[in-house]
């Protein structure tokens, strides 16, 4: 083994240490909901390559109003899946698209793109 | 009980911050009457649910001016076709600017391809300056990859800061590292050359990655519009205008918006039924197919129920409205339909498991292979077979067909039940019906029509039957039970002319009494006759009991106090029930039926339509006990039913398919409702559910396999047996086929035609 690869091993492992911890493992951006005088509660979300927030926390019985504003033409984000609710919307482009739901139970509720790689989720306490 | 509220959406003008928007909230809910008031900022709307005894939206209006901002006059056009015109048009634009990119790239892939194998004809090669040669080819790839292929590294870099990976960041990592080694190449060859290599490029590769990619999302978003195209035909279904007769009797054509409750609307030959209502004059054939999947047109008559979108054929009606906007059934289907489409499918689990990891683990992969290569290849080759491994093992895999795979089937096929009267809830009871194998009817309603119809029309010795049957309808013309308009239906079948009656009286609980060509006629149950003093004639008693014995309800007639004949009524069985139920009898599955009728009548519709296996005297409270014993045997039940007694058989069952003209509560209850009141509407049910789960499951595997033996061969793993190295170019051919494949696999559930007999 000559120095060249051995640098060349020693980074690509580093590398995949690296994918695995950022995409696997590093801190979510986490949201509470904001509850309006009304008591629904109100997020925001902006959706560019992902959902940001991406980790949703809502409370349990109340209904919930997600604004979705698709900040990207790129058709990966076009459709939105909220399958625990039965939910799915085409996100016009440059649009807000609210969703009304009613979470009843408490739990993890992953939220998609049309094709599962986009990920959210709305945590119901 | 909470006073009923009406909900009213304002647009509201002027806000410029999130501040605004609280201040507009806080002055609706400080108006009287208003319970509610929520304002969006982003969609500058508020939602204000109100009291109407004490707000109007004209002083919600005023509540929002005072606030100092204005509202916005909506044009009455917001509806979910107008909103799905919208997006429709968007995505128009989106793929014809998506082709314009995919030619561009595509037409300098064909230049750039010959003029970088220009180094195979060593003539040639002496000839060209090679630095100039791919400083030529770099200014030719440019453009592809900042025009053509900019959104994959936008959307890989977006979904970067938001720890996404998606398939751009695969398709991102892959071209941006060949294309930056060819730059490299390009730009300073004398480094390579130093280390012994031969500065190459890889222009060719990255623009016909490219070039490929784009050619499989032009494909798979051409094929994921058809996948929704059911829906899209059932929204646009929709009438645009009502003809509706104002208090004057002046007829007016309005737009559908604003056809309001209660208003009267005039329907002619040929029309399509604005909304949904009850006639109140008139009669006609409709054509509720789009609706039902019913292909007969169906008699409508003053009382009859008649829904939007249907259409009228021979004769002209009016009908009061009793249903607008989303709670007519048109837009109850669409929603079900919606609703199913959002749902996820059990089967679905361990795609969504592997596209969850899947960028990443396969960035992983491909980061290993290229140091595998890089310490294993001979040192002079070393360098660009781990660049090219790298780039195949990116461009090869597809996380598009797993997450595709289960969705599109799903799409085409809730679709495709709707088309045929069959509404699937979501997609786990889509799942459940495909592993039925025991389908519980309840008799009542399903087998049979579940209302009464002549079974047997008896004169007594020497009467005339034809001139009986005159005199018994002419009575019973009059009538409005239920058995007399059986009496009606069976004399109008057998062409019988219509008579008048007269002096017409209803005995309650008994019959009628009514006098016809100037004689009493009686008609009515035993107590009738008997109180009228009238005797029955020992043949005419043995005929009776006949009819009895054989479950059937007797009505007796009298003419001029004495016993002319009977007629036998009972709950006729349909005539498609006994095809159908030898259908599913063939697709494997026990048809079991019960009922409450005596074991006796339970056995002979059970012979009549070829069951076997059958509960009789089951109390409405005993049903969803019938369906926990037969899953007890270990059974997966399917259960049939209409009534509102049905629902908790319908919910015990694994699935519950609740026969139209059902009660809502049944189809609260049910997985699977059909609009259409025959057994035909089960087997389509099943059948479809098989097809379906069958594609997914063929896409599932396809999805798996592909990648699963794709990603080894492209990191390289049958070179050191057979020398079998894959480009990175056919990679990318490889997994634009694979999405479209998929899909391609899914739109065949579109050419689903339910078996008939
Ligand atoms: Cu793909």
């Amino acid at each position: 083994m000559d120095t060249t690869e051995i640098i060349v091993t020693l980074t690509g492992l580093a590398l995949s240490a690296f994918v695995i911890w950022y995409f696997f493992f590093s801190a979510r951006q986490t949201a509470a909901a904001v509850s309006t005088s009304s008591g629904v509660q109100e997020v925001d979300i902006t959706v560019k390559g992902g959902y940001s927030p991406d980790v949703i926390e809502v409370e349990r019985g109340k209904p919930v109003q997600l604004s979705f504003y698709r900040d990207e033409e790129n058709s990966c984000s076009e459709e939105l899946l909220m399958p625990d609710f039965s939910i799915r919307r085409d996100l016009p482009a440059f649009k807000t698209t609210l969703v009304e739901l009613l979470p009843q139970q408490a739990g993890t509720f992953t939220f998609t793109c049309g094709m599962g790689m986009l990920r959210g989720s709305l945590v119901v306490k | 009980m909470e006073p009923t509220t009406k909900t009213e959406t304002l647009d509201i003008e002027g806000m410029t911050c999130a501040s605004c928007a609280s201040f507009v909230e806080k002055s609706l809910t400080r108006t009287p009457g208003v319970q509610r008031a929520m304002v969006n900022f982003a969609t500058e709307k508020a939602t204000i649910e109100y009291l109407p005894a004490q707000a109007t939206p004209a002083t919600l209006k005023e509540a929002v001016v005072k606030a100092g901002y204005g509202v916005t006059e909506r044009a009455p056009d917001t509806s979910a076709a107008d909103r799905q015109a919208e997006i429709d048009q968007q995505k128009a634009l989106a793929y014809v600017k998506l082709k314009r990119r995919f030619w561009v790239a595509t037409v300098l892939a064909i230049v750039i391809m010959p003029l970088s194998m220009l180094m195979l004809w060593p003539a040639m090669m002496a000839r060209v300056n090679m630095q100039w040669l791919n400083y030529g080819l770099l200014v030719l790839t440019l453009p592809v990859l900042f025009y053509s292929g900019r959104e994959f590294f936008t959307s890989a870099w977006n979904g970067f800061k938001h720890r996404a990976a998606n398939m751009d960041t695969l398709i991102a990592v892959g071209t941006g590292a060949a294309f930056l080694y060819s730059l490299a190449a390009t730009v300073v060859p004398g480094w390579f050359m130093r280390r012994g290599l031969m500065p190459e490029v890889y222009y060719d590769t990255t623009a016909t990655i490219i070039a490929l990619i784009l050619l499989g999302k032009v494909l798979e978003l051409r094929a994921k519009t058809q996948t929704s195209a059911a829906i899209k035909a059932l929204m646009g279904l929709q009438a645009k205008t009502a003809r509706v007769v104002r208090p004057d009797g002046q007829e007016v054509d309005v737009p559908i918006e604003q056809v309001q409750l209660g208003d009267l609307v005039v329907v002619r030959p040929g029309e399509k039924v604005a909304t949904d209502g009850v006639i109140e004059e008139g009669r006609s054939a409709v054509d509720e197919a789009m609706l039902t999947g019913e292909s007969l047109p169906v008699e409508k008559k003053t009382g009859d129920p008649v829904f939007g979108a249907t259409l009228n054929k021979t004769g002209s009606f009016r009908f009061r409205v009793t249903k607008v906007g989303a709670d007519t059934m048109l837009s109850q289907i669409v929603k079900l339909v919606e609703d199913a489409q959002g749902s996820r499918a059990p089967i679905q689990r361990l795609a969504d498991k592997v596209s969850a990891i899947f960028v990443p683990t396969v960035v992983v992969i491909a980061i290993l292979t290229f140091v595998l290569w890089f310490d294993l290849a001979p040192v002079e080759a070393r360098l660009p077979l781990a660049l090219v491994n790298f780039v195949a093992v990116l461009i090869i895999a597809c996380p598009c067909a797993l997450g595709l795979a289960t969705p599109t089937a799903i799409m085409v096929s809730t679709g495709k039940g709707a088309e045929h009267g069959v509404l699937i809830r979501n997609a786990e009871a889509l799942e459940k019906a495909h592993q039925v194998n025991t389908v519980l009817l309840d008799k009542t309603g399903t087998i049979t029509r579940g209302e009464p119809a002549v079974t047997d029309f008896v004169p007594a010795e020497g009467q005339n039957a034809g001139q009986l049957l005159q005199v018994v309808a002419a009575v019973e013309r009059q009538s409005e039970h239920p058995l007399a308009e059986a009496v009606v239906r069976y004399a109008d079948a057998q062409q019988a002319p219509a008579i008048p009656a007269t002096g017409f009286q209803a005995i309650e609980g008994k019959g009628a009494q009514a006098s016809v060509n100037g004689q009493a006629v009686l008609i009515g149950n035993f107590r009738l006759l008997d109180e009228a003093g009238i005797s029955l004639s020992p043949a005419v008693r043995r005929q009776a009991d006949e009819l009895l014995g054989q479950a059937k309800t007797v009505l007796y007639v009298a003419v001029n106090q004495q016993a002319v004949g009977l007629i036998g009524v009972a709950d006729t069985v349909r005539d498609t029930s006994a095809a159908a139920i030898k259908r599913l009898q063939a697709m494997g599955i026990e048809v079991v039926m019960m009922t409450g009728d005596n074991p006796q009548t339970a056995a002979q519709v059970a012979a009549q339509v070829g069951i076997t296996r059958y509960f009789a005297e089951v109390l409405p409270s005993g049903k969803a006990g019938k369906v926990k014993e037969l899953q007890a045997e270990g059974r997966i039940v399917a259960m049939v039913g209409d009534g509102i007694n049905d629902a908790p058989a319908l919910a015990q069952a694994d699935i519950g398919l609740a026969m139209g003209g059902g009660t809502d509560v049944a189809m609260e209850a049910a997985g699977i409702t059909l609009m259409r009141s025959d057994l035909q509407g089960v087997v389509t049910a099943i059948e479809l559910s098989r097809q379906t789960i069958r594609t997914i499951k063929q896409n599932l595997f396809f999805a798996f396999i592909y990648n699963t033996l794709g990603i080894p061969v492209a990191a390289g793993l049958l070179y050191p047996f057979f020398g079998i190295l894959l480009s990175p170019m056919l990679a990318a051919g490889a997994m634009a086929l694979s999405s479209v494949s998929v899909l391609t696999n899914s739109l065949r559930l579109r050419s689903f035609s339910p078996a008939k007999n």
